[in-house]
């Protein structure tokens, strides 16, 4: 028989609240096996930890139970409390009475009734305990970003200068991300490009960082410290070794007709390319969709051109496999399709572009070399509707239910550019709400509103209807309670912004959670935002929700700082709740081995005494413990009952059963 | 005790520790109420659930049984939903075959994101077993409260 205290936690009011503590303590006092309870206003205070510890000195105690707080949130606190005591840390469970009794019912009895239930579960649960101790595994100090956008450089560069290794898979054939494709950034309009690109060059020349570019990931196993991943790195049909990125193939290719992704399809490029001036690695690609080379057999253009002789059209995707001790998501986003939003007229004229389609036309690398002109007729704009929340806050379940956050900032920004560069421009912004947080923000708002003349009008545009080359809007001004008729020349459409299609994969792979809307889940909302709560895995950007270029860079940094901390250990304690076999009762029928998904268990030959004296060798399972993640899967499928789960053993979960059913 | 008190199942909800735990414990921090009668039992992934413990669960005077897990596809390791989804459909196949009323016995998938559906899900559950009553069938009267 155990010796338990009990400890029961005020929590200030959350639990005192609602449930009578003192009752509780009492009640559970009286429960076989235990010797001591009390109860204590904050019982993770260094007074209440105090007070565990003293009590397990003073009482001998063998186990404990802490009513409290959800154990995700304290028991490894308490944990470490008993540790520093002298007992074993894995003698405590933790009854919920915060989070799953007093937060969610309101009558007094009741919430004690149940507290007394949920305490008297883990007292029977403490019971059967047994101390265990953790094993440790080594960190393979090199970590793994995935996405070569602003975050994931970031991330990248920041844990390089800390002096680990570190690679970063790019699916595109040059890194960057989305930033690359922004003319100015607010508030300060200084030039996308100009700070990015140092950033690109500084992550390719530093010799801790290998950039995978036009690489996608393509198996992951393995867990934290420990990870195996398989890069399947794409043919590009060029030699990267030779390839010295002079353009000429570009230039000569005779397949002109190729939609530019760079510029969103504004204008064409070849199908031999390098997507733009800075990119890095700075490498043509070819681009098998579109190649006649690969299609047809017949061209052979760039190989003639190429003075390097680095065509190679037989190139074939190729397999790295790598281990890591850290990985990071920075896969970040991509604007939603406005195919639902046909009142806007996006499909229908080539004027009403999206926010991102705009920033291309603004730019002087754009397809228009920064002169704003209709995509139509190339003559300048004289009336601009840009309308916001397009698939954004949208309650008819057509777009996304969230704020994009980024909208409100870039569209002042355009109207602020437009009215800038030209003065006779007429322009106006349709908004549900302005949303300006942000250091400087607001005041950039009311530059576009007061210095820069833009009109701002609270009311959503109702249609868009292209007309005899004008694009009519019928618009509500709510505040001015009428309806609005806009001849404009051009409508911007601020498209909401969605996880990018390769994060919802990539998090299976990960087996990191992700919220309804795909994006990464962090550990704790408040506490821990940069981590996933699969360990090991961090997150960087826009992958973990919509975010601005000074939010991402600040959320990279973070995620560099969490990665530095994981590799900085030469091991990590291993997760002691393992699955064990009872060698006696184990006939080897290998029906544990098929489920386990870590390849944990093996099979060896044992002897054990057979009858009248004799030995017998039997084949039986054997668990490794700094494989197994202890999910349990093997300890159902075991047809003999051979095999348990150490700290969720059959007795313990059963022991509960039968308190809350008595 | 007053003779006209309405029934009050006593349920047992077996719930995984990376989703369905984090998501109940999302309800409680988000303040959405379900009824006390819910007693949670974390474990860690759906697939540690032996169809025996439901049996368990009814034996000792269980009213309902609900097991969450996280959605299929987002198992923290891997494939574990996918074997508790299989055999507890091996188990409400018994439970048909013993002539036990299936809404006893749950299936959800609730993410750590999903506080609503969590306490959705369980005032649904409670109010499904409150209807059918005490569990009568496979309690065993030599285990009840002396």
């Amino acid at each position: 028989m155990q010796r338990i205290g009990v400890f029961v936690c005020w929590c200030g009011s959350n639990i005192a609240a609602t449930v009578d503590v003192e009752q509780v303590s009492r009640a559970l006092g009286k429960e076989p096996g235990v010797v001591f309870s009390t109860n204590y206003q904050y019982m993770c205070s260094q007074a209440g930890q105090d007070l565990i510890a003293n009590t397990i000195r003073d009482y001998a105690l063998t186990g404990v139970v802490i009513c409290s707080c959800s154990p995700r949130m304290h028991e490894a606190t308490f944990r470490k409390t008993c540790s520093r005591a002298g007992l074993n840390p894995y003698m405590v469970e933790i009854a919920n009475i915060r989070e799953q009794c007093s937060w969610i019912h309101k009558e007094k009895a009741t919430a004690t009734e149940k507290a007394i239930i949920l305490g008297r579960a883990a007292i029977a649960k403490v019971q059967l305990n047994a101390p265990l101790v953790a094993g440790t595994s080594p960190v393979k100090k090199r970590a793994l970003v995935i996405g070569g956008g602003i975050a994931g450089i970031q991330t990248a560069l920041d844990i390089a200068e800390a002096g680990f290794d570190v690679d970063i898979v790019e699916k595109k054939p040059t890194i960057g991300g989305k930033m690359t494709q922004i003319d100015k950034t607010f508030p300060t309009l200084d030039c996308a490009a100009c700070i990015l690109t140092p950033k690109m060059v500084d992550a390719a020349q530093n010799e801790k960082i290998h950039i995978y570019a036009y690489s996608e990931i393509e198996k992951i196993s393995g867990f934290v410290g420990n990870f195996r991943v398989t890069i399947r790195k794409k043919a590009r049909y060029v030699d990267e070794a030779k390839c010295t990125g002079c353009g000429l193939c570009t230039e000569k290719c005779p397949q002109k007709k190729v939609p530019n992704e760079f510029n969103l399809g504004l204008d064409t490029r070849r199908a031999i390319y390098i997507p733009f001036a800075q990119a890095v690695p700075k490498l043509a690609t070819i681009d098998a969709n579109y190649c006649t080379m690969l299609k047809t057999g017949k061209c052979g253009v760039c190989s003639k051109v190429c003075t390097a002789g680095a065509i190679d059209y037989k190139q074939k995707d190729t397999f790295v496999e790598e281990e890591y001790g850290a990985i990071v998501a920075a896969t970040g986003f991509e604007p939603i399709k406005l195919d639902k939003y046909d009142e806007f007229a996006y499909s229908q004229s080539p004027d009403v572009v999206t926010s991102l389609e705009f920033e291309r036309l603004m730019n002087a690398a754009g397809p228009t070399g920064g002169v704003l002109l209709r995509p139509s007729d190339k003559t300048h704009p004289k009336t601009i509707v840009f309308v916001q929340c397009v698939g954004s806050r949208c309650a008819d379940g057509r777009g996304k239910s969230y704020c994009s956050k980024i909208c409100c900032m870039y569209t002042a920004k355009h109207a602020m550019l437009c009215r800038e560069k030209y003065p006779d421009t007429d322009v106006y912004v349709f908004y549900i709400d302005v949303r300006t947080p942000g250091k400087n923000f607001d005041e950039f708002y009311r530059r576009a509103v007061e210095e820069y003349g833009v009109h701002y009008v609270k009311g959503m545009v109702g249609k868009v209807v292209p007309q005899d080359g004008k694009l009519k809007v019928q618009a509500s001004d709510l505040l001015g309670g009428r309806q609005l008729h806009i001849d404009a020349d051009m409508v911007v459409l601020a498209a909401a912004i969605e996880p990018d299609k390769s994060a919802r994969p990539l998090a299976t792979m990960l087996t990191a959670s992700m919220d309804t809307n795909d994006f990464f889940t962090e550990a704790h909302p408040k506490l821990r935002p940069v981590e996933s709560p699969t360990a090991g895995i961090f997150l960087s950007g826009t992958c973990q929700g919509p975010k601005d270029i000074p939010e991402t860079v600040a959320q990279a940094s973070a995620a560099a700082a969490k990665v530095i901390g994981l590799l900085a250990k030469d091991s990590l304690t291993c997760n002691p709740c393992t699955a064990q076999p009872d060698e006696q009762m184990c006939n080897g029928c290998s029906s544990c081995e098929k489920v386990c998904p870590y390849g944990a268990i093996t099979y060896a030959d044992k002897e054990f005494r057979g009858p009248n004296r004799t030995t017998l060798v039997r084949r039986v399972a054997q668990v490794n413990p700094a494989v197994c993640q202890g999910c349990g899967a093997c300890t159902v499928a075991c047809p003999s009952g051979a095999m348990d789960l150490k700290g969720f053993s059959n007795a313990q979960i059963l022991a509960e059963v039968d308190a809350i059913c008595r | 005790m007053p003779v006209n008190e309405e029934f009050q199942p006593t349920i047992v909800a077996f719930c995984c520790n990376w989703c369905s735990y984090a998501g109940a414990d999302l309800s409680g921090t988000n303040r959405m109420q379900y009824p006390a009668n819910v007693k949670i039992i974390r474990i860690p992934c759906s697939c540690r659930l032996n169809p025996t413990f439901i049996l368990r669960a009814f034996q000792r005077g269980a009213d309902g049984v609900i097991l969450c897990g996280c959605h299929p596809g987002d198992c923290h390791y891997t494939s574990g939903n996918y074997f508790a989804r299989r055999r507890m459909t091996l188990l409400f196949s018994m439970l048909d075959y013993l002539g036990i009323e299936r809404e006893r016995t749950r299936v959800e998938w609730v993410s750590a994101a999903e506080g609503a559906k969590f306490a959705a899900t369980m005032n649904d559950f409670v109010a499904t077993v409150t209807k059918l009553g005490k569990n009568k069938r496979l309690e065993d009267l030599r285990c009840s409260k002396a």
